[in-house]
């Protein structure tokens, strides 16, 4: 299935995928981050529950240095 | 001495420090440290952006070198243009940071010289308190805007001494203090602020405290410029507590005594 990650589009070969699996797949498990997938913010609970689906699109942010 | 009841309080907290400070623009996150052991800060604001997918694994995070159990964080807007985007950034960073509800509000109106947009930053901050956000309002140095901020919830106002970066000072300490004076709510000073003596004459007008990021981080020696503002926050505040003296164009009061002059 193909996402997309923060603008661009990233395939996987995985049919089916919780985001949970995902935020494996991308090594950024115990990373502080939020994701928000369609628009909507998924919270951390709801990562092994919710599956992805072909098209999501997904915004994973963390915080960085900023005035 | 400053007695130790005088804090700073925000959103039901106090603070000691009187000094925010941003983390942008320093060299490293070791200096960005170094800086805020050297000024004291307690609260902190950061930016929240797009992770590295993929790419530089091991890279090092802001959150190892300033840890946000240590310190208080201020997600903070810097970068949106639209009230809808900066409600969306906020969201975000209350998922971030477990349910953390201080924030700054800020949105910018030209990305030329980063004024503010009051009117969306004002439709922001309405839906922001709504769903019990603690916003901390950065805004232009208009008292009418300020009070109008305050009316709505805002826990704190922050005008502008001058432009975000350009550390021009306080170009309008009328204006401030006429924001401080009508204030029911802490009044900091914002952005602009370019060397120590701004920051004590923002205490000095009576804001409760300041918010600077690139008077620190682009000083020759970052280090120093972090401990030279936390001695002007307290100087400048000092000051204020004490009451200065009134201001004449001459004084026919000699400080020494008038009497047993030799002659």
């Amino acid at each position: 299935m193909n996402l997309k990650i923060n603008g661009n589009i990233k395939s996987f070969d995985d049919t089916s995928m919780t985001i949970e699996g995902l935020v494996m797949q991308l090594n950024l498990l115990g990373k502080r981050i939020a994701i928000e997938k369609n628009g909507m913010i998924i919270s951390k609970s709801e990562f092994q529950k919710i599956t992805l689906q072909d098209g999501d699109q997904l915004e994973i942010v963390g915080a960085v240095g900023g005035g | 001495m400053i007695q130790k009841k005088d804090s700073l309080f925000i959103a039901g907290k106090s603070y000691q420090s009187r000094l925010l400070v941003g983390t942008g623009k320093y060299k490293n996150f070791e200096e960005t440290r170094l800086a805020i052991d050297a000024n004291g800060a307690e609260i902190i604001t950061v930016a929240i952006r797009r992770t590295n997918i993929g790419q530089n694994e091991g890279e090092p995070s802001l959150l190892d070198f300033v840890p946000p159990d240590r310190f208080t964080y201020l997600p903070n807007t810097a970068g949106c243009y639209s009230a809808d985007d900066a409600v969306r950034t906020l969201r975000l960073a209350r998922e971030l940071l477990d349910g953390h509800t201080l924030v700054k509000l800020e949105v910018l109106g030209d990305p030329k010289t980063l004024y503010p947009n009051v009117m969306e930053t004002l439709k922001a901050a309405e839906v922001l308190i709504k769903e019990g956000f603690d916003v901390m309002v950065y805004t232009s140095d208009d008292p009418i805007v300020a009070k109008e901020l305050e009316n709505i919830g805002c826990c704190a106002i922050m005008p502008l001494a001058s432009l975000i970066g350009s550390g021009m000072g306080i170009l309008n300490p009328w204006n401030l203090q006429i924001i401080i004076e009508h204030a029911k709510v802490p009044v900091l000073v914002d952005a602009g602020v370019g060397t120590a003596s701004d920051a004590a004459i923002a205490m000095e007008l009576g804001c409760e405290g300041v918010l600077m990021n690139t008077a620190i981080a682009s000083a020759n020696d970052p280090i120093m410029m972090a401990s030279a503002m936390k001695k002007a926050i307290e100087a400048g505040r000092e000051a204020y507590l004490a009451g200065r003296m009134a201001k004449k164009l001459y004084s026919a009061s000699p400080t020494s005594p008038t009497q047993g002059m030799i002659s």
